[in-house]
Order: C-alpha cells, then structure tokens, then sequence
C-alpha cells in the first residue's frame, strides 16, 4: 500500500493540535506553541510539495486515490484524491498557513495556544474540502470549518468581532444547508437507478442522468451555496465585515483559501454535474459576476478603511474568477483556476501588509498615513509589489490569470468581456490611489515619522509572498501544465453530458508506466454509452 | 421453562423496579445523616437492565402477549440505561446542594425508567398508557422536587395539570379503538384497521385523532408544547436533561410503534396533520428560542425543535426514518444530557447560572467546561464531525426519500435558525468578559466523568456511526 499523503496531509494538523492541548496553557510556554504549531503547518507545506512533486501532470486522472468504506450502508466513503486542479490549491492551503501563523506572532497575544488549534483545525478542515471526492466527505469539511473561522474571527478579531462572526457563519450556513439537501437528493436519485444502493461518490454521480427540472433545482441549491461563498455579488455582504473584524492571520486566510472553496465548488461539483443547468445559469452567473467586478472595485475605491478596501477588491476579483468559470472554455477556465491561485498570494499579502501597519499604528485608516516611503522604504517595496501583482501588472501573476479569463470571456460573448474589462482599469485606480496616499507625500502624521521598517520575522512573512508573485507571472507554465489537462477533462466531461452521459470509470493506471508513484489513479475516460 | 421464559421480556425492567424499591428502602433504614451509596445502587440496576437487553438482543422474547422485547424496544431501553446512568452522575451535587432527599431521588427516577422502558416495548395500548401514567408520575414528582422554591412548585403543578389532560386524550382514545376494534393489542388493531381502511370512519379518524394528541402532549410537538419550556426551567437542571431525553425517547418508541404499525393502513389520513405538526414544531421551537434569555428555555425550546425533527422520520414511515428515529434519539440523548450536566454543575446554590448572560468568560474561567458546552451546543446545531450532524442528515434522507422535500427544506433551515441561538451561548462563553465573573464551583467528578464520557460518544458517532447506525438500522427490521 503506498503511503496515504493526502490522509497524512488532513491528519497531520490535527495531529498537531491534539499536541498542543497537551502543552500547559500559560505565558511562558507561548514561544513553545508558536513554534510547534509553525513546524506542524511548514510539514504540512512540504508534504504538499513532495506531492506536487511526485504529481503526474500530464494526467488529467485522480492521483493519490484512497478509498475507505466509512459508511457502507449508505454508499459513504472516505475517497480522495487530487487533480490538476486540487492539487494546486492544496499546495496554496500549504503555502499560507505558516505565513499567516507567523504572522500573528507579534498580534496575537491572548490565548496563543487555542488561536494556534483553531489555526491548525482550520487548515485541517480546507485540505480536506480540496481532496475530497465523496460529497458527503466534502459536506463535512465544508460545514467543519467554519467552526474554527468563527472562534478566529470572534475571539482575535477587531471592535464588531462578534457581530462578523455570527453573520459569516450564519450566511455560510444558510448556503449550505440547502446543498446538502441537494447533495441527499442525489444520493437517493443514484439509489433509484442502482437498486436502492445509495452513493455519495463523486464519480458516479457524474454519471446520473438528471432530468433537466431537476438539474435546475439542484445547480441552485449548489449555486447558492458556492455563490455565498465565493462571495457573488450580491451574496457579499458577510464578506466585508468578517475581513475587516478577522484578525490578520483570519484575513490572509479567509481571502487566501476559503473563498477559492465557493470557485472550486462551481469548477468541481455545480458545473459537472449539472451541465445541462450550468449553460442555463452561466449567463445569469457571469452577469452576477460582472457586476460584482464593478460594483466591488467602485465600492473599494471610496473606502477609507485599508482593510475594507482590500475586501472590496476581492469581491471584485472572485467576480473574475466566476467569469472565467461561466465561460467554459479551456482558457476561461484555466485562467480561472489560475486566478484563484493569484488572488490567493496577492490578497493574502495586502492583507499581510495591512496588518504589519496596523500592528505598528493601531489603525487601519489610509488618512491617518501618508509618505511611509521616507520612513519604512523596505515594507513600500514589498506593498508596491504586492500591490501591482493584484492590479495585474504583466510579469506578475495577476495579470496572467486575468489575461486567460478575458480572453476566455471574449470567445464566448464579448460583451461580458468588454464589461469585465473595465474592472481591470478600475483595480489600478483604487489601488494605485490607495498606495499612493499612505506612502508618497509628506510624513503629515508625526506619529508615522518612527515606525520600525521591516523586522526579520516580517521578512519571512512576506518574502515568500514577493517571491511567489513573481514566479507565478514569469514562469506560469509552472502552474498551468498541471491545471489543463484538469480543465480539459471537466469541459469535455460537460460538453459530451448530455444527455448521454460521460463514462467515468475507474481503473488502475496502466497506461503510463512513466511515473510508478503515482499508482493509485482514477482515470476519467470519455466513451459514449 | 415456558413459564419462566415467559418472564424474559420484563427483566431490564425488572431490574430498574427492583433497583427503585431498594433505593426507598435504603432510604427508609438509612440513619439520619448517614450517607448511602444509592446512586451507585441504581446504577446496578441499570447496568443489569442493559446487560439484559444485550442478551435479549435478537430474541423477540414476548411476555404475556403485552410486552415485546423486539430490538427496536431495546435500542431505546438501552438508550433509556445510557440517560438513567448519566442522570445519576450528573445528579449527585444537585442533591447535596439542594439538600434533596436522596433515595426519593433516585427511586422516582428509576421508576420513571421502568415505565420508559415498558412504554418502549409494550404492544398493548393500555399497557403503554398504564407505563405512560408511570413515567409521568414520577417525573411530575421529579419536577417539583425542590419543594420550597416557587417555580419549581409551579412547574411541577403546571406539568401534571397538562399532563393529566393529555392523558385523558390518550385514554379517550384508547376507549374509541377498543370500541372500533374490541381490542387494545396493537397487531389486532393494525390487521381490523387495514380490513376497513379503504373507507375509514369517522370515529376511526377519531381515535387515530386523540391518542395524536395524547403522543404529542408527551414528545412535546406544537401546539401541545406550552407545558415543557416552564417545566424544563423549574425543575432542577439534572432532572431537566433526564427528562427532556427519557420521556421522548420512551414516548417516541411508543409513537412509533402505535403509529407505524397499528395504524399504519389509515396513514393517508394522518399524514397530513403529522406533517403540519413536525413543520409547527420545528418552526415554533427554533424561532422563539432565538428570543429566550435562559439557557434553560433556550435549551427547551431547541427540544422542542429536535422533537419536530423525530417528527419527520416519523412521517417518513419508510426503514430510513425508523432508523433515523432511534439515532437521533440516542444521539439527542447523550447531548443533551451533557448540555444540561453542564448546566448543572455550573448552578450554585445562591446563584443557578442559567441566564446566557451568566455564561460570559466562561472559558476564561473554566475552559473545560466551556469547551465541552461548546461541543454539545453544536452537536445539537448539527455541525460535522459531530453526533448531530449525522443524525439530522440521517433523518433528512428519510424524508427525501419519502418525498418529503418541503418538510426537509424547512427543517434544513430551521436548523439554521437554531445554530443562532446556540452561537449566543458560545459567544458569551468566549467573546465577552464580564466585570464580574460568576463564582463556579468546581467540578465534582463523577459528573465531570459523565461529561467527558458524553463529549467523547457525540464525537464517536459523528466519526464513526457505522456500527450503531447498523445497528438501528438491523433493530427496526424485526418488527413492523
């Protein structure tokens, strides 16, 4: 039996977890539990290297498959796996735990052992929604992970803590519940073809053959859920203040892996399963998400608030990933993909960013800062970077994704393209707006005329965020090899739908010998019943 | 050894009475002042009614034509064990605070078990109303035990009024089907039901109609609910978590049984009120419990709710929803005895700690505790990887595969509704400090040892349910 990674992967911080309950709850053990709870989420980062590494990715197949009966009467098992698609945001999961464990090494003082649990479960919880391929699994790390974002957010967060709290989880809930029921629906519909056996396996319930009323009433309730989460306009309202209340580390990872869950939910499940249901809404959904484009970057541009404003822009920026999704094309999706990845980095750091000011001003308003380039030059070269990787400056990442999604856009219907477009100009005026009022100018708040540049912690922190935005703009083939085939395999799986429906079977890897750790694959073949 | 076998249905019951009169002897000899282990007493009683059960498992052992110790009577008596064993470890500092007479304690709740367990695994109506008066006894009695405080005497007074008025529905409604059928035992009514039941009279619709409400007072659905948030608040926290569990899950069994198999054939008549009640119920409980600042009421109200979730199964009527009911009842059990042990050791003597504003810094105070609240409060929300989650989705696959979709739908997001007001609690334990905390005991340790065994099992069958959603499934097969 090959060595479980990706069970080791979603096991490993709860793991850590449980290690840290052992430790004493008291002041002088603080430095202990940061340490042990950094060193669990850097494993947990290698691991998801080493399984990048040992990727197949010319494959659009399952890899790392690992299938356990959990409950058997009900067709429910422990089945996950990676695609090209997965795999990559399971190494984003990797990649900014740590960094925003660290980064909450100078703000969070109060119950450090508790904020590092909730941390870990949390990442626990996103690797599992990743890898999932059973939607009764996937509900489950759905709906566990709030928990853990909720105490984030109330305990470590800002003044309305509990208030963004509440309504994050309520919101998210709300979504949720009605896939689930969804989800129950499609179990039983699987059940009624196979004579009363139920599944909740993703593969097979590819196969089902819906009925179109039913296709459309089970993508909404999907829809909704992801739509919540994404946040899709005008579903966004929870996003603003959970962002802005969650402490620093709460924010990185909010803006960084949470949202992608909604994206990845309309890439994984709405859209593949539903196909039929997914052309109907894609214009809706496009339109929804061209308006949150403009609406977010409008609303972002009046913000006098940092963090807010960075929360705007990300609504602003999902909307492009849901554009690029509504388009279904190789490239719109791709690109799609490839923006959550950017968006990930890029909005992780500004909020990075935000925090390292406002753990050395206590404020988060851009008025209250101005000419911070005399005073901390180090810290504005990393925000300008940072900065123009979220405008989508070429040579940096965010441009790549954003370009793939147009182009994607404007081969299915240009108008939504053109619309969407202006979104991109949009992002330069407010966040070049933004940067330029807090750093350039005359120091015309004394007490900015001392603050400390760059410590070295902070330099870890955002260095390997710098570094990314840069690899990921002049190296994207990197990124996108092991997306396409992915990509490739879900359109060709929604185009050949309906209404006789794609064959996904399942079988050992046989035919590429190349790379024998990759054993335990699922192939998703096309052959016409 | 006929006639001995004939007695084998009877014995966990048996063995709780048996265990209740020793504990009213040992109190009735006990010196005063002398302190006897008479919990740990009937805690043998109990564990020998579950051995029993064990043994009896897979039996269908049948006494006197009246009780039936079929699995599905089991499941539930070995969920009225796990209650009657957990009551007992979270009751003993309320005793000793509340100076209650212990052995009266103890004897009221065993007999109140005993009943339970009959009302489980009888198949006549009038032995399930005579076990109904049993149970019912006792926990009045239960609920007003705390003689010199006003609102427990109300409490008590307010239950036995409604109770003896639903009781009189019952029976009512017993005397119209012994009328209709000339009989009282459940698969005589059942087979004289189905002959007729193409064109059911009215005086059927009648008795189907009474002992409903008679059912519903018990598992208090809406609109005959109006007795359970008062009672649940008087009486002391410890009998509250027996009750909120024990009496539903012996009422449900019965429900059940009655309703699922003797008056199975006129179900297209009662479908329909059952699906208004279960939809009522869970609307009702979750909506103005969002609005109550006691825990305790809170804690009622989300009781409420959840019996309107037994409703669904209920309806449901298919295997999935039998199923379902047991699951959901163990899981309910164990919750929400633990959410009300906490409860319960965190009232004080001057000070019962049961306003949501009570529970401010709580975990700063006592994180345990705090955690273990946590841990029970969303069970009972039904997040995942916890024992409630699975036993709302299990219920939930009942109903869409019974086609009832819309109940589902309401269900789903009442149980939204409800996550909001266990969040309140989890809010004030967390987020809030308050400048003067509550002075909280310690924690006595059995009841600790009953909580964290209680917080364990709500994680054990959310992970792994497999077995014992097996095992519901295998013990419904045995009768209807």
């Amino acid at each position: 039996m090959p060595f479980p990674i990706l069970t080791s992967i979603v096991a490993l911080p709860v793991v850590g977890a449980a290690a840290l309950l052992l430790v004493r709850d008291e002041e002088a053990n603080e430095r202990l539990v940061r340490n042990i709870a950094l060193i669990v989420s850097i494993l947990v980062f290698a691991e998801t290297l080493l399984l990048w590494s040992r990727f197949n990715a010319a494959s659009p197949d399952f890899q790392f498959v690992e299938r356990h009966a959990w409950i058997p009467s009900f067709g429910i098992s422990y089945f996950v796996g990676v695609d090209g698609i997965s795999l990559l945001l399971v190494v984003l999961t990797g990649f900014l735990t740590p960094i925003a464990l660290l980064s909450s090494w100078d703000s969070v003082h109060k119950r450090t052992k508790a904020f590092s649990i909730f941390v870990l479960l949390l990442e626990s919880a996103m690797m599992g929604v990743f890898i999932s391929l059973d939607l009764f699994l996937f509900y489950v790390f759905w709906d566990a992970m709030l928990v853990p974002m909720y105490f984030l957010i109330g305990i470590w967060g800002y003044d309305r803590r509990i208030y963004a709290a509440v309504k994050f989880i309520l919101y998210t809930m709300a979504g949720s519940v009605l896939m689930l029921l969804a989800i129950l629906g499609l179990a039983y519909l699987h059940s009624l073809g196979a004579g009363g056996a139920y599944s909740f396996d993703l593969l097979q319930l590819y196969q089902l053959d819906i009925s179109r009323p039913l296709q459309f009433w089970f993508f909404l309730a999907f829809a909704l859920a992801f739509a919540i989460k994404v946040p899709l306009f005008p579903f966004h309202t929870w996003l603003p203040d959970a962002h802005v209340e969650a402490p620093t580390a709460g924010s990185v990872i909010l803006a960084g892996v949470l949202l992608k869950m909604g994206t990845y939910g309309f890439v994984r499940f709405a859209f593949p399963l539903f196909p039929q249901a997914a052309s109907l809404f894609a214009a809706p959904l496009a339109f929804l998400a061209v308006v949150g484009i403009i609406y977010g970057a409008l609303v972002a541009m009046v913000q006098p608030d940092m963090k807010k404003l960075v929360a705007y822009s990300s609504v602003s920026h999902l909307g492009f990933v849901v554009l690029g999704i509504a388009a279904m094309n190789t490239q719109g999706v791709q690109g799609a993909v490839y923006q959550m990845l950017n968006h990930g980095v890029s909005t992780g750091g500004l909020f990075l960013i935000v925090g390292m000011l406002s753990d050395r001003r206590h404020t988060r308003l851009i008025t209250e800062y101005g000419g911070l380039k005399k005073v901390t030059p180090r810290l504005v070269a990393v925000f300008l970077i940072v900065t123009l990787s979220s405008i989508g400056l070429p040579g940096l990442n965010g441009f790549v994704g954003e370009f793939l999604i147009l182009l994607g856009a404007f081969r299915w219907n240009p108008r939504f393209a053109a619309f969407a477009a202006t979104g991109v100009i949009l992002s330069a005026t407010y966040m070049l707006w933004m940067f330029q009022r807090v750093n350039y100018g005359k120091v015309t708040n004394e007490k900015n005329a001392t603050l400390p540049d760059l410590e070295p912690r902070e330099w870890f922190v955002i260095a390997p965020i710098v570094a990314m935005t840069i690899v990921m703009g002049v190296v994207p083939n990197l990124f996108l090899r092991p997306i396409e085939p992915a990509v490739n395999r879900m359109l060709s799986q929604m185009q050949e739908g309906s209404p006789g429906r794609v064959q996904v079977s399942i079988a050992p890897d046989a035919r590429d010998g190349r790379r024998p750790a990759a054993t335990n694959v699922i192939a998703v073949t096309r052959s016409r019943r | 050894m006929m006639s001995l076998g004939a007695w084998n249905a009877i014995v966990p019951m048996a063995c709780v009475t048996a265990a209740a009169i020793a504990a009213m002897v040992a109190e009735a000899f006990r010196a005063p002042g002398e302190r006897m282990p008479i919990g740990p007493l009937g805690a043998i009683g109990l564990v020998g009614a579950g051995i029993s059960s064990a043994l009896l498992w897979n039996h269908n052992a049948s006494s006197f034509g009246v009780v039936l110790a079929d699995n599905f009577g089991l499941f539930i008596t070995i969920i009225l064990v796990i209650v009657g064993l957990l009551s007992i470890a979270i009751s003993e500092p309320t005793i000793d605070r509340e100076r209650l007479p212990r052995g009266e304690y103890y004897a009221l709740m065993l007999f109140a078990i005993a009943g339970m367990m009959l009302m489980a695994t009888a198949t006549d109506l009038l032995v399930i109303f005579l076990a109904l008066e049993v149970l019912s006894l006792a926990v009045y009695v239960l609920t007003g035990i705390r003689r010199d405080s006003p609102t427990a005497t109300e409490a008590a007074l307010k239950y036995f009024l409604l109770g003896a008025f639903s009781s009189a529905f019952f029976l009512y409604g017993i005397a119209f089907t012994y009328g209709l059928t000339g009989s009282t035992r459940l698969d005589r009514v059942g087979s004289l039901f189905e002959a007729q039941a193409t064109s059911p009279t009215p005086m059927q619709l009648l008795a189907v109609g009474l002992l409903l409400v008679g059912f519903a007072f018990k598992v208090s659905a809406v609109p005959f609910h109006m007795w359970t948030p008062d009672a649940y608040e008087g009486a002391p926290p410890a009998v509250t978590g027996f009750m909120s569990t024990g009496v539903k899950a012996a009422a449900f069994g019965a429900f059940v049984r009655v309703f699922l198999a003797a008056f199975y054939p006129l179900r297209s008549n009662w479908s329909l009120i059952v699906w208004v009640i279960a939809a009522a119920t869970m609307i009702v409980g979750t909506v103005v419990g969002v609005s109550q600042s006691s825990v305790k009421r809170m804690l009622a109200y989300s009781s409420i709710a959840h019996g309107g979730y037994l409703l669904v199964a209920l309806l449901s009527g298919n295997d999935l929803g039998k199923g379902a009911v047991l699951f959901y009842l163990l899981t309910y059990a164990v919750t929400n005895i633990g959410a009300f042990g906490v409860i319960s050791v965190l009232d004080n003597f001057d000070r019962p700690n049961d306003q949501v504003r009570d529970y401010a810094g709580l975990w700063y105070e006592h994180p345990a505790l705090a955690t273990l609240m946590t841990i029970f409060l969303l069970s009972l929300g039904g997040f995942p990887p916890l024992a409630g989650f699975v036993a709302k989705w299990y219920v939930f696959s009942a109903a869409v595969k019974a086609g009832y979709t819309g109940l589902a739908i309401i269900g789903m997001l009442t149980s939204v509704v409800s996550v909001f007001f266990y969040l309140r609690v989890i809010v004030m334990m967390y987020m809030t400090t308050t400048e003067t905390p509550a002075r909280f005991p310690a924690i006595p340790r059995m009841a600790g040892l009953a909580l964290v065994v209680s917080a364990i099992v709500v994680f054990y069958l959310g992970i792994l349910p497999t077995r014992v959603l097996d095992w519901a499934a295998a013990s419904i097969s045995t009768i209807f």
